[in-house]
């Protein structure tokens, strides 16, 4: 199958393009710089360029779309036009050049208002009740992804929550560098339970998910490792796997919501391109519940997760050549 | 024909209908016009023959809407039955006649219309409040038709001597009455108010939409001032009519009560049962005045539609139509019913009439270490029956209810057996129970005497308890009148000694008559009142006595109250030793060994909790108490799973015993039987792996002499909803037990009965559990606890054992958070020594816990640590899952630890 993954040069486009050529798919990626991944040729261009989509998905047979902008902060605009209208341009160019399926891959995010959530399964995307530009802009793609499902283009949306492996500079690096410099506060009493997903475990969703999509087609699918922990201890445990100490200060939850919109706020308009210290949208994940009902997920992907949260703490472990790996 | 919409009501329901008056209170000719529910024509128009009519009248400040649930499940194609809810006349949606309506012409207005329809075939009264009055006056005019009569918070009768409860006093109150129930809405808000939970707005509103305007609150009013506060009020006789008429009915009778009803309280339920004495009675915990909207009435009235004229009785049913396999049954130790059953004090009497009629039979030991004070055999007896004949001459009767609040001892002895033998039916609530759940067990039991100590009567006094009231000791006096004490058991004792014996007065009561109400610990929801009859409790001592090889003759010392009761029945001498037996935490190896020496014991009955004080204490004892527990040759523990290390030290402390751990409940003492060896031997298994089954539980052991027990396996869902009792090894289910020492049922909790006995022939004790290849029991925990994560069914018990083998770890609990079929499983754990504040374990221990419930075969999201795990007052042991389950699910969310 010829399969384009647009935004391979993360850490799970990265991993999702490697499985896809490992299973003997011919693979183009797609991004502003080349992935480099052993196997697939590259394509340099953005989602903003309608020449460049065009140009990408012609001649595949599905697509794979990651590439998004992913941050804490940032202008408004710059989400729109990368995580909208990228999303709309590629649906476009995507149909047209008579690609068969398209992956969407999202972000649980897209349906949490701030609340915790224990145990629910992929709730609607709602773009008037998502925090942050972010969240935001993927509920407004992960809908007209969802809108363009038919017989003859199936699309179909999965939101890997909180993706982590050596190399990924979203969550592992961030915790230790925060760490590391004892800026890593624990929120409450750390206890919120906390679901995750090791990267191979999202890369194998998203490529199952191409493969069940007959099953999948105009849904959308929450994955996980299936593996909740409290986020203290799942800080810790990245922590211990870095080699750096763990947080051990205390912050209010609501304290910390509430000063993280001010940072927010404050760190946008002095035109800071560097990430504050605290958001209300990174206090919100670190202090109220995530996890999710994995079993209709599963059945649906024929799919379970193949590397344990341990397993992932000690190759993480391994990545940074620290000696005490596990939990 | 009314039109709103008014939620739960289905608009074809509602019709007009004007009917010729024959009531007192309209001039001749006068018609009347009604608003009903009626689903009869509906039923007519979808081809549904109706099994007969439910005729449902509502009280006062409520209209038909109240019954909107019967109605919908009356419309139910799978148990068609016409439900006609009527509006009273000046009330709901009926006309507004100008007149005032007293009883006698509300039952005759109610008369008036089922004529006016034509109504035939069988029909059920269902009446709630005053309603319930009319529609029983209705009853008892038309007794070809009747085919059953339900009732809901109601009353007849103004029970002698006690005033009408204060709230309806407060209506009434001539400074009150027009305001707060006619020109105002007061009435209805404080009654709509009443509802547990909260009424929804929009049923607020439908049960306000008829009312709206003092011109059509009139009949609000009326129906408060024509309450019969006393014999003098005009509508006296009418009652009365009805309230004596009950106690000729004998067609079915159904009582679903709110126990949180400050009007209708449990002695108008109490005074209905005495006169429906056959009617089937559940109190719903919790629910109050409005029990039609506080709790799902339709499900249990539709289903005893179904099983009226069946023995409703689902144990006496049929077989089921696979028959388990049969486990292995003991020779049966009690006669069979009917032929010669031994009552439970036969072998006392023997003894009282033998030679050793001399010797000591019960004792209680002092604080010092000495025989506080004896009877023998023959001064028991004696004592039992003047106490009898001096209670009987007071006026208990056979079926009074006697609650008894008497801490073990000679007292409690005495009086208990005096009960027994009078036929009157004792009432158990221990104090291990808390206030608040002693009260709530006691009005719910509502006795007819209370027998208690100057604490139980202060108590019985500030809480309103039930029931003619009855002291220990003799009291100054004063002290009398502030408890409302009537006299004393010493008087009563004494009054009986001058009476002269008359065995025909008082008839032994028979095998299946109630003999005891016994309160559950409490600590798996409220307590529920378990009734025994003498045959059971006589089957119950035989169950010990062949169990356990306790002869006459045998010494106890009694410090675990249940047991501690039946040492006369078996003929045993016992003692109970100085200790505060609401806390058994208090006692100490001292006061056990004083005890034991004081008779030359040779069992011993102690809880767990009380076992390990003595553990605790047993560094105070001399060389006397250790000869004297030296010669103890049978120890006995129940109430609570009791760790294998802990009865290691007991045995270096009792060198010669047995030991022995018996598991059962309220409701069947004991299922199964262990001794120490045994348990040992089980575990050796559990760890070798080379019996099948054996592991994941607390081993218990085998069914106790003329004991079945089995298992209904559990479903993926965590429930157990099958029929089918098997005993395949490692198959986990509920436990099911079957003796003939098991309850005769929970007392006026119907529906509660009713599914602990689906299974017929069977107790379904709400435990779960499996046996292994050797046939031994391992109980895995309540059904209510099982956690239910993805693809996996988790009993807690097993986990939380392997959790518990951690050095730094005391009592821990495995709990469920999350929507059942995918809950995270989180362990709670006490550490050693204990954390200031809950919250997450350290990441260190976290580990540990989880690989030590991995080995179990449990994979745990979260571990908390608690300073100390929320367990029940009586045990000590028991941990209340469902709440650390609410607190985990609090705290997991990301809220504040707190306390569980």
């Amino acid at each position: 199958m010829r399969v384009l993954v647009t935004g391979a040069s993360g850490l799970l486009g990265r991993e999702v393009t490697g499985l896809l050529v490992r299973q003997g798919h011919a693979v183009t990626t797609f991004q502003r710089r080349p992935a480099s991944v052993d196997g697939a040729a590259d394509l340099s261009g953005s989602v903003t360029d309608d020449t460049a989509v065009r140009r990408a998905v012609a001649g595949a047979e599905a697509v794979i779309h990651l590439a998004a902008k992913v941050s804490f902060t940032g202008r408004a605009a710059d989400f729109d036009e990368v995580n909208v209208d990228g999303t709309r341009r590629l649906l476009r160019a995507a149909r047209d050049a008579g690609v068969r399926d398209l992956v969407f891959v999202s972000s649980p995010s897209v349906a949490n208002s701030g609340a915790a959530i224990a145990g629910l399964g992929a709730e609607p995307a709602d773009p008037a009740r998502a925090h942050g530009d972010y969240s935001r802009t993927k509920a407004e793609a992960e809908l007209l992804a969802l809108a363009a499902d038919s017989p003859d283009f199936r699309v179909a949306a999965v939101r890997p929550h909180i993706v982590w492996g050596p190399g990924d500079t979203q969550l592992v690096e961030r915790v230790l560098e925060r760490a590391g410099r004892g800026r890593l506060p624990l929120l409450d009493a750390g206890a919120a339970l906390i679901d995750t997903t090791y990267v191979d475990n999202a890369a194998s969703a998203i490529v199952a998910a191409l493969h069940r999509i007959e099953h999948i087609h105009g849904r959308a699918l929450v994955i996980t490792n299936g593996e909740p922990r409290p986020v203290g201890e799942l800080l810790a445990g990245i922590c211990a796997a870095g080699g750096v100490p763990a947080p051990s200060w205390r912050v209010p939850g609501r304290l910390a919501r509430a000063a993280g919109s001010v940072v927010e706020k404050l760190w946008a308009r002095s035109g800071r391109s560097d990430e504050p210290p605290m958001t209300r949208f990174l206090a919100e994940q670190l202090s109220t519940a995530h996890w999710f009902d994995q079993r209709e997920t599963r059945e649906l992907l024929d799919w379970t997760p193949a590397v344990s949260l341990d397993d992932g703490l000690a190759r993480l472990a391994k990545h940074y050549g620290s000696l005490c790996g596990g939990a | 024909m009314v039109t709103a919409d008014w939620t739960g009501v289905d608009p074809e329901w509602s019709r007009d209908i004007d009917v010729a008056s024959t009531s007192a209170a309209d001039e001749p000719g006068t018609l009347r016009r009604w608003h009903l529910l009626d689903n009869g024509a509906q039923l007519a128009r979808r081809g549904l023959t109706p099994a007969g009519t439910l005729l449902c009248v509502h009280g006062n400040p409520t209209w038909s809407y109240l019954w909107r649930t019967l109605l919908a499940a009356g419309s139910d194609p799978a148990h068609p039955w016409r439900v006609m809810a009527v509006d009273q006349l000046d009330m709901g949606f009926s006309e507004r006649t100008g007149t005032f309506r007293r009883l006698a012409d509300r039952i005759n207005d109610l008369g008036d219309l089922t004529a006016a329809l034509g109504l035939d075939g069988p029909v059920v009264t269902v009446g709630h409040d005053w309603g319930g009055v009319i529609s029983l006056g209705w009853a008892l005019a038309h007794p070809q038709q009747l085919a059953g009569v339900v009732l809901t918070n109601t009353a007849v009768h103004q029970p002698p001597g006690s005033p009408i409860p204060p709230a309806l006093r407060l209506a009434l109150h001539p400074a009150v009455h027009r305001w707060g129930t006619t020109t105002s809405d007061t009435f209805l808000r404080v009654t709509h108010s009443l509802a547990r939970p909260p009424l929804a707005e929009d049923v607020r509103s439908a049960f306000m939409a008829p009312y709206r305007g003092a011109g059509r609150r009139a009949g609000v009013g009326n129906f408060v001032a024509d309450i019969p506060a006393d014999a003098s009020h005009p509508s006296f006789p009418a009652l009365t009519r009805v309230a004596e008429g009950l106690r000729r009915l004998s067609v079915p009778a159904l009582m679903l009560w709110g126990p949180r009803d400050p009007i209708f309280s449990d002695r108008y339920l109490k005074d209905l049962i005495s006169r429906l004495p056959h009617a089937k009675v559940h109190r719903f915990e919790g629910a109050g005045h409005l029990v039609a909207e506080d709790r799902d009435i339709a499900a249990p009235v539709f289903d005893w539609l179904a099983e009226r004229g069946r023995d409703s009785n689902p144990a006496d049913g049929p077989a089921p139509v696979n028959p388990a396999p049969e486990p292995p049954m003991p020779e049966p130790s009690t006669p069979a019913p009917g032929t010669g059953l031994a009552p439970l004090w036969a072998p006392l009497t023997g003894l009282a009439a033998g030679p050793h009629a001399g010797d000591t039979a019960v004792a209680e030991m002092a604080a010092e270490g000495s025989v506080a004070r004896s009877l023998s055999w023959q001064e028991l007896e004696r004592n039992i029956t003047a106490l009898a004949a001096g209670l009987q001459e007071s006026g208990v009767r056979q079926g009074s209810r006697v609650s008894l609040m008497v801490p073990p001892g000679v007292d409690l002895t005495v009086v208990l057996y005096a009960c027994l033998r009078l036929g009157a039916v004792v009432v158990v609530a221990d104090a291990g129970l808390g206030t608040r759940g002693l009260n709530r067990a006691v009005k719910g039991a509502t006795p007819d005497y209370l027998i208690g100590i100057d604490k139980a009567l202060a108590a019985a006094s500030v809480l309103g308890w039930p029931g003619r009231r009855i002291s220990v000791r003799d009291l100054p006096a004063a002290r009398r009148r502030v408890l409302a004490v009537e006299t004393s058991l010493a008087a009563l004792a004494r009054r009986g000694a001058t009476l002269s014996p008359d065995p025909g007065e008082a008839p032994a009561p028979g095998p299946d008559s109630p003999a005891a109400v016994l309160f559950t610990s409490g600590s798996t929801g409220p307590a529920k009142g378990v009734v025994y009859t003498h045959r059971q409790l006589a089957a119950m001592r035989d169950t010990v006595a062949a169990t356990l090889a306790i002869r006459p003759g045998a010494r106890l010392v009694a410090g675990f109250a249940p047991f501690a009761l039946l040492g006369p029945a078996l003929g045993a001498v016992s003692v109970t030793p100085a200790m505060d037996v609401t806390a058994p935490r208090t006692l100490t190896a001292r006061a056990l060994a004083d005890a034991a020496a004081a008779i030359d014991a040779t069992v011993v009955f102690a809880s767990p909790a009380a076992l390990r004080n003595v553990l605790a204490t047993q560094g105070r004892l001399d060389g006397a108490g250790h000869e004297a527990l030296g010669r103890v040759e049978l120890l006995l523990s129940a109430g609570a799973p009791i760790p294998a290390s802990l009865l290691a030290e007991v045995q270096r402390l009792l060198p010669r015993a047995s030991l022995h751990t018996p598991y059962g409940m309220t409701e069947a003492l004991p299922v199964t039987d262990i001794s120490f060896e045994q348990i040992c031997a089980a575990e050796a298994d559990a760890a070798a792996g080379t019996v099948a089954g054996a592991g994941n539980g607390v081993c218990v052991g085998r069914p106790v002499h003329g004991a079945r027990v089995a298992v209904i396996p559990l479903d993926a869902d965590g429930s157990a909803p099958g029929n089918r009792p098997v005993t395949q090894p490692g198959l986990t289910g509920e436990i099911l037990v079957s003796a003939p020492h098991v309850k005769e049922s929970y007392d006026r909790l119907w529906l509660t009965q009713r599914e602990s006995v689906r299974t017929a022939g069977w107790h379904r004790t709400g435990d779960v559990g499996h046996f292994d290849a050797a046939g031994r029991l391992w109980v895995e925990g309540r059904l209510a606890h099982v956690v239910t994560a993805p693809g996996a069914v988790v009993t807690p018990v097993g986990a939380e054992q392997a959790i518990e083998r951690l050095d730094a770890v005391g009592l821990a609990a495995v709990v469920g958070v999350g929507p059942a079929g995918t809950q995270a499983v989180v362990a709670v754990v006490e550490t050693i020594p204990p954390v200031r504040r809950a919250g997450p374990a350290a990441p260190y221990l976290a580990g540990r816990v989880r690989d030590a419930a991995r080995q179990a075969g449990v994979s745990v999201s979260a571990v908390l640590t608690v300073p100390s795990q929320p367990t029940d007052i009586r045990h000590n042991a028991k941990i209340d899952r469902v709440r650390l389950s609410r607190w985990a699910s609090a705290v997991l969310a990301g809220g504040r630890p707190g306390t569980p």
